[in-house]
C-alpha cells in the first residue's frame, strides 16, 4: 500500500515507487465547503516543492494547492472537471488531482506522516 | 416570476418607431448580415411595464427598507439630485473634443472643475480628476499615478502594502498596476500593527493603501506616524475613500500625509447605488502627482474659460473614454452645494453619532471584538450566537424576514462571523430603535429557537438559494 | 442646528442618544482623531435650499450651448430612448438598492441582470455574458487582460481602426503589466490584413478589432478568426450593439470575446456617462471573465431564483489574484439596456438598425453630391461613414458648430494624413430635413 504524507497546507501525497498522487485532506475539503471547481495543472508542468500546483474553489473561497514534492506532472484527474463534488465526497481517496514523477524523494522529510498530521490538526 | 423571454409572443411589438423619410438603402453584402434576428423579447408595452414593475417589488431598497450595509454608506438619495442629473441628458461628450467645441460645453466642464475643487478642499488634496468610473477604478488610477511618479524619479519599486482588513479591491487594483502585495496584520487595538508595519516597510515599497477610518470603523491614531514612515522610504500613501463619510470637515486625508485619494461619490455624496452601479470614483492627488493625471485634463485659463489639456507627456493616459460618469457627478455636485460647509460637517457628526448609538445599544447582545468609540460604522461578531449554532448569515436572513436589509456580513475578513453595521446620518432615531429591537430579538431567538433563524427567510419570494448548484452548473443565460 | 436637510434628529433625540452612548457631546466621539491632525480649514460655501440648488444646476446647464443638431458618434450615439426606460429604471426599488449580495431580497435586480445577460448573448451570438463593466473602453482593456490569462501569453495586437479612446484606455491599463501592445495602422479605413497576418505567431494572446470600425466601415472577420485560432490566439471584437440589428454577429464570425459600449441601448448621452460596458465570451472562458455574473439556481423548495455566481473569481474573495479589480459595475445602466431591448423588441431592433443605415446612406449620397466631397466607395458602412473634404475637417466642423450643427468627428487628431477626413454619424433620430440642412451648410462651409 502506498504511503501517505501531508503538508501543513493540508495537501497529501501518496507515494508509489517514483511517482506520487496529490490531493487535499478531508479536513481541508471540509473547511472549504462545497467545492465548485478544481483548476488542474497541465500534464508536463514541472513544479517545485511547496509551489502552486493547482487551485480549488468553493462558493465563497478560493485556495491554491501547493505541491508536496518537486517533480513533473504526468497525469491529472480529469473527472474533477465535471464532478468537483468528488473532493467533498472522497478527498483522500477518489479526489486525487495530479500524479507527479518525484524529482527528489529526500524531500519527504519535509512532510508529515498520517499520525503527525492528525496531531497537527489538533493544534489548529 | 416568469422570465421576460417566457412571456414573449412571436410577432408582438413594443414601442412604435418612426417611419423612414428617406429612400431604402441598397442591401449590404450577405456575409456582413446576421442570419437570424436576435431573439429579444416580443411584448406589449403594458406587459413590459408590469414585468419590470413586479420585478422591482422583489427588491429591498433604500427607499423601501432600512439598509445598514456596512462599508457601503447607504444614505438617502435626495430626489432633487435626480432632477438635476436629467438636465444634462442630451449633451454629447464628443462636442467638447471637437475643434472649438469647448465653447459649447462651458457649463459642463466648469461643473467638473468646480466639483474637483470642492473635493480637493474636503480631502486636502491639490487637484482632482473626475475620470475614474467607480471606486475600484479610482484605486487603479491612483496606483497607476503612483507608479508613474516612481518611474519618473527612477525609483525601483515592487510592493504595495495593505492591512489585512482592507477592501479586496485594494490588492486587486495594485495587482493590475503590476505590484506584489505585502499584507500587514491587525493589532489588538483594531488597526494595522505598527510594529509589524515597520518591519514590512522597505525601499521597494511603492505605496501603502489605507482606509481611514478602517473597515472596523476605527480611526487609526498612528496614521501620521505610518505616513511619515512610508514617506521615509519614498513610498506614497493611498487613501481608500470608502469611509470618507465619517470625517468631513473633521480631518483631511491630505493633512495627515496621504498623497492620493479616491472618493466614492455613490457613498459619501449621496448618489444612488443603482443596484450595483453606476458609481463614480474621482481621484485627488498632491502637487507632486499632478503631472501624471489622466487626460484630457480640465483646466481654467486666465479669463476663467475652461479648456481641455491633452499635451502632457508624463500623463498615464486615458482611464475612461470621456470625462467619467458625468451625470453621477452632477448629482454629487448638487449634493455638495445643497448641504454646504455646515451641512457636510453635520453629515459626518450624525453618521458617527448613529453608529455609536447602535454599537452601545447592541453590545450587551453581540460580541464587540474591538470595543471602543467607532466612527461611522461598527463591527460585531456573531460568536456568542455561534455557541448555539447560529451564524452571522442566519441573523442576516432573519432581518430580511423582519423587513430590514441585513448589514454587511463576513467582512472584514479579520472578524469571525462579522456583522458590520453602518446606519448613515439620514436614518431617524425611531428607525434605528426599531432595528435595534429586532437585532435584540435575533440574539434572543438564537438561544431560544435557533431553527427559526436557520429557516429564515420565509417571507421572501424565494428562500435561501443553492449557490453551489449555481456555481457548478453555470446557467448564466436563458437557454430557451 | 439642522444644517443638512437630510439629518433628521431633533436636539432632544441627540441628547438621548448621547446619554445612551455615555458621552456629553458629539465632538467627544471624534476624540480618537488626534487634535493635531484635525482639519484647520474647510472652505466650502454655505448650503442652499432644494429650490436654489436646482436653480443653480439649471443655470450651469444653460451655460452650455443650446440644442445642437448632432451628426457625431465616436462611441456615443444619439438614439431614441423609449419612455418606459426612464420610468421603469427610475423606480427607486431598482435605483436605490445596492449590489444584490442578499439574493432573497434582491431577486428583482438579480433576475433583471440574468435577463440582461441573456439579451447580450442573443444580440452578440456569444454563450456567456457578465452583468456589465464600466464602459466600452475599459471593456476592451478587461477583454485583453482576460485573453492574457486564458493564453498565458503577453502580446496584444490592436487594429488601429478601433476607437482611439478605447485604444488609449487599454494601453493605460496594460502599461505596467509587461505586455507588448502592437498597433496596426489602418489601410484605407480598414484593417491591414496582410500586416496582421504577418505578425500572427505563438506569442500573440489576442487581436482586438472593432465592427463597424472608427471610420464606420463594416467588416467580416470570419476568415481572420480562423487564422488567429490557428496560432491559438483569441479574437476580441468591439461592437456597436444597435448595428447588430442587421450585421453579422461576433458569434457567427467565430469571435472569442465580444465587448462594447452599451450607451446606445437606452442610456442618455449625459456628456459621456454613465453608460455601461458589456463583455460576452465563449462558454469555455467563463472562469476568466471579469466582474459580476448572475446564475440561475433553486431554493430548498425547488423555486427558481438567481444569485451572484462564480464569485471566487472576484476581488472580494481572491483579492490580488482576482480576474479583475472591478467591484461596482453599471447595473442600472445595464437594466436600462435590457428595458430598451425589450421595449424595442426583436423586430424593432431590426427596423431601428435599418432606419439608421437608410438615413446614413441617404446622407452619404447627398454629401457626395457636393463638389470635392467623396467617400471610400469600396467599404460598406452602417450609420457612420468617412467623407473626404476638399479642406481641413477641423475648420469645417468649427464653422458648423457656430450654426449649432455638430457635423462629425474630424480624423486629423487621431490619424496621420487625415486632416480632411470627417466621420459623419446619422442615427434614426435625424430627419431628412435635418440631413438636408447638414448637407446645405457643409456645402457652404467647404466652398468658403
Amino acid at each position: 500500500m502506498a504511503e501517505m504524507y501531508f503538508t501543513k497546507e493540508h495537501e497529501w501525497v501518496k507515494v508509489s515507487g517514483n511517482t506520487g498522487k496529490v490531493g487535499i485532506s478531508d479536513h481541508a475539503a471540509h473547511e472549504l465547503g462545497d467545492i465548485t471547481f478544481v483548476e488542474l495543472p497541465k500534464v508536463g508542468k514541472t513544479v517545485k516543492q511547496f509551489e502552486v500546483l493547482a487551485a480549488i474553489e468553493s462558493v465563497k473561497a478560493a485556495s491554491d494547492i501547493f505541491s508536496p514534492l518537486s517533480g513533473k506532472v504526468i497525469a491529472v484527474n480529469d473527472e474533477l472537471d465535471a464532478t468537483p463534488e468528488v473532493v467533498n465526497e472522497s478527498a483522500e481517496e477518489k479526489a486525487w488531482m495530479a500524479e507527479i514523477e518525484i524529482a527528489d524523494a529526500a524531500e519527504l522529510k519535509n512532510l508529515m506522516t498520517q499520525d503527525q498530521y492528525t496531531e497537527y490538526l489538533k493544534t489548529l | 416570476m416568469q422570465l421576460i423571454y417566457e412571456q414573449s409572443v412571436a410577432g408582438r411589438r413594443g414601442v412604435k418607431l418612426p417611419l423612414s423619410d428617406v429612400p431604402a438603402a441598397a442591401a449590404l453584402p450577405e456575409n456582413l448580415l446576421r442570419k437570424e434576428s436576435a431573439a429579444l423579447p416580443e411584448m406589449s408595452e403594458l406587459d413590459l411595464v408590469r414585468h419590470f414593475t413586479n420585478l422591482s417589488r422583489r427588491n429591498y431598497s433604500l427607499d423601501t427598507n432600512f439598509y445598514p450595509l456596512g462599508s457601503c454608506t447607504m444614505k438617502y438619495n435626495a430626489k432633487v439630485l435626480e432632477n438635476s442629473a436629467a438636465l444634462f441628458a442630451s449633451f454629447h461628450p464628443m462636442t467638447a473634443l471637437l475643434p472649438g467645441g469647448v465653447d459649447f460645453c462651458q457649463g459642463n466642464l466648469g461643473m467638473l472643475y468646480d466639483l474637483g475643487q470642492m473635493l480637493a478642499d474636503i480631502t486636502g488634496m491639490d487637484e482632482v480628476t473626475t475620470q475614474p468610473l467607480a471606486g475600484a477604478h479610482g484605486e487603479m488610477t491612483g496606483i497607476l499615478l503612483i507608479s508613474a511618479y516612481h518611474r519618473a524619479k527612477g525609483n525601483k519599486k515592487k510592493y504595495v502594502v495593505v492591512p489585512d482588513s482592507s477592501h479586496g479591491t485594494n490588492p486587486a487594483s495594485a495587482a493590475i498596476a503590476g505590484y506584489e502585495i505585502i499584507t500587514v496584520p491587525t493589532a489588538s487595538y483594531g488597526d494595522m500593527d505598527i510594529e509589524l508595519f515597520k518591519k514590512a516597510m522597505n525601499d521597494e515599497v511603492a505605496a501603502v493603501m489605507m482606509t481611514c477610518p478602517n473597515t472596523l470603523g476605527l480611526f487609526n491614531p498612528h496614521i501620521k506616524e505610518i505616513s511619515d514612515i512610508a514617506h521615509s522610504h519614498d513610498a506614497l500613501m493611498y487613501y481608500d475613500g470608502a469611509n470618507l463619510n465619517a470625517i468631513m470637515g473633521k480631518v483631511k486625508p491630505g493633512d495627515v500625509g496621504f498623497d492620493v485619494i479616491h472618493v466614492n461619490l455613490h457613498k459619501t455624496f449621496g448618489t444612488p447605488h443603482g443596484g450595483g452601479g453606476p458609481g463614480s470614483g474621482p481621484v485627488g492627488v498632491k502637487k507632486s502627482l499632478i503631472p501624471f493625471l489622466p487626460q484630457p485634463r480640465i483646466v481654467m485659463d486666465d479669463d476663467g474659460k475652461f479648456l481641455l489639456s491633452e499635451q502632457c507627456s508624463t500623463s498615464i493616459g486615458r482611464t475612461a473614454n470621456f470625462f467619467g460618469n458625468f451625470s453621477i457627478m452632477a448629482r454629487a455636485y448638487a449634493y455638495i452645494i445643497m448641504l454646504g460647509r455646515e451641512g457636510l460637517i453635520q453629515v459626518s457628526e450624525q453618521a458617527v453619532l448613529n453608529a455609536n448609538y447602535i454599537k452601545e445599544r447592541l453590545k450587551a447582545y453581540y460580541d464587540l471584538p474591538y470595543d471602543m468609540t467607532c466612527m461611522h460604522e461598527c463591527v460585531f461578531s456573531a460568536s456568542k450566537q455561534l455557541e448555539h449554532g447560529v451564524h452571522a448569515i442566519d441573523i442576516a436572513k432573519f432581518l430580511i424576514d423582519k423587513g430590514y436589509h441585513p448589514p454587511t456580513v463576513y467582512f472584514p475578513l479579520i472578524v469571525k462571523e462579522a456583522i458590520m453595521i453602518e446606519p448613515t446620518e439620514t436614518e431617524s432615531k425611531a428607525t434605528m430603535d426599531a432595528f435595534i429591537e429586532v437585532m435584540i430579538e435575533a440574539a434572543i431567538t438564537a438561544e431560544s429557537n435557533p431553527q427559526l433563524l436557520h429557516d429564515a427567510p420565509v417571507t421572501t419570494p424565494v428562500g435561501r438559494l443553492d449557490e453551489t448548484k449555481a456555481a457548478r452548473e453555470q446557467n448564466v443565460c436563458c437557454a430557451w | 442646528m439642522n444644517d443638512s436637510h437630510y439629518c433628521p434628529h431633533t436636539p432632544q433625540e441627540i441628547s438621548e442618544m448621547l446619554s445612551a452612548i455615555g458621552v456629553d457631546s458629539v465632538e467627544e466621539l471624534f476624540s480618537p482623531i488626534p487634535a493635531e491632525l484635525r482639519a484647520k480649514t474647510f472652505n466650502l460655501p454655505p448650503g442652499l435650499s432644494e429650490f436654489e440648488t436646482f436653480d443653480k444646476m439649471k443655470s450651469i446647464a444653460a451655460e452650455n450651448g443650446g440644442d445642437m443638431l448632432a451628426f457625431v458618434g465616436g462611441g456615443f450615439y444619439d438614439h431614441i430612448i423609449p419612455a418606459a426606460v426612464d420610468h421603469l429604471s427610475g423606480r427607486s426599488e431598482f435605483y436605490t438598492a445596492y449590489t444584490p449580495y442578499q439574493p432573497e431580497c434582491s431577486q428583482g435586480t438579480l433576475q433583471a441582470l440574468f435577463e440582461y445577460q441573456t439579451a447580450i448573448c442573443r444580440l452578440t451570438g456569444m454563450d456567456v455574458s457578465n452583468a456589465s463593466l464600466y464602459d466600452g473602453g475599459t471593456a476592451c482593456a478587461e477583454a485583453a487582460m482576460m485573453a492574457l490569462r486564458v493564453t498565458g501569453r503577453n502580446k496584444i495586437i490592436i487594429d488601429g481602426c478601433v476607437n482611439p479612446f478605447s485604444r488609449q484606455v487599454l494601453k493605460t491599463y496594460l502599461y505596467n503589466l509587461d505586455v507588448e501592445v502592437v498597433e496596426i495602422a489602418p489601410l484605407d479605413g480598414m484593417l491591414n490584413r496582410a500586416e496582421l497576418i504577418g505578425m500572427l505567431d505563438e506569442s500573440v494572446a489576442a487581436v482586438l478589432v472593432q465592427n463597424p470600425n472608427f471610420f464606420g466601415c463594416v467588416d467580416d472577420f470570419s476568415a481572420l478568426a480562423q487564422q488567429i485560432h490557428a496560432v491559438d490566439a483569441l479574437l476580441i471584437a468591439s461592437v456597436y450593439p444597435i448595428s447588430l440589428g442587421l450585421l453579422a454577429t461576433p458569434g457567427e464570425m467565430g469571435v472569442d470575446i465580444t465587448v462594447g459600449d452599451g450607451q446606445s441601448l437606452g442610456n442618455p448621452l449625459s456628456f459621456g456617462g454613465p453608460s455601461f460596458g458589456f463583455i460576452a465570451a465563449k462558454k469555455t472562458y467563463i472562469r476568466n471573465m471579469p466582474g459580476r455574473i448572475i446564475g440561475e439556481t433553486v431554493d430548498k423548495q425547488g423555486r427558481r431564483g438567481f444569485v451572484l455566481t462564480l464569485q471566487a473569481r472576484e476581488q472580494h474573495i481572491k483579492r490580488h489574484k482576482a480576474t479583475s479589480n472591478i467591484c461596482s459595475n453599471q447595473g442600472l445602466c445595464a437594466l436600462r439596456g435590457l428595458i430598451f431591448l425589450s421595449s424595442v423588441g426583436r423586430q424593432g431592433l431590426v427596423d431601428m438598425a435599418r432606419l439608421n443605415r437608410d438615413k446614413a446612406e441617404y446622407a452619404k449620397s447627398q454629401l457626395t453630391g457636393i463638389p470635392g466631397v467623396t467617400v471610400l466607395q469600396s467599404a460598406s458602412t452602417f450609420n457612420e461613414f468617412t467623407v473626404f473634404l476638399p479642406k481641413s475637417a477641423d475648420l469645417v466642423v468649427a464653422e458648423l458648430l457656430k450654426k449649432d450643427i455638430v457635423a462629425g468627428v474630424p480624423l486629423g487628431q487621431y490619424y496621420q494624413d487625415s486632416d480632411n477626413c470627417l466621420v459623419v454619424t446619422v442615427t434614426e433620430k435625424r430627419s431628412k430635413k435635418e440631413i438636408d440642412r447638414l448637407v446645405r451648410e457643409l456645402g457652404v462651409a467647404v466652398c468658403n
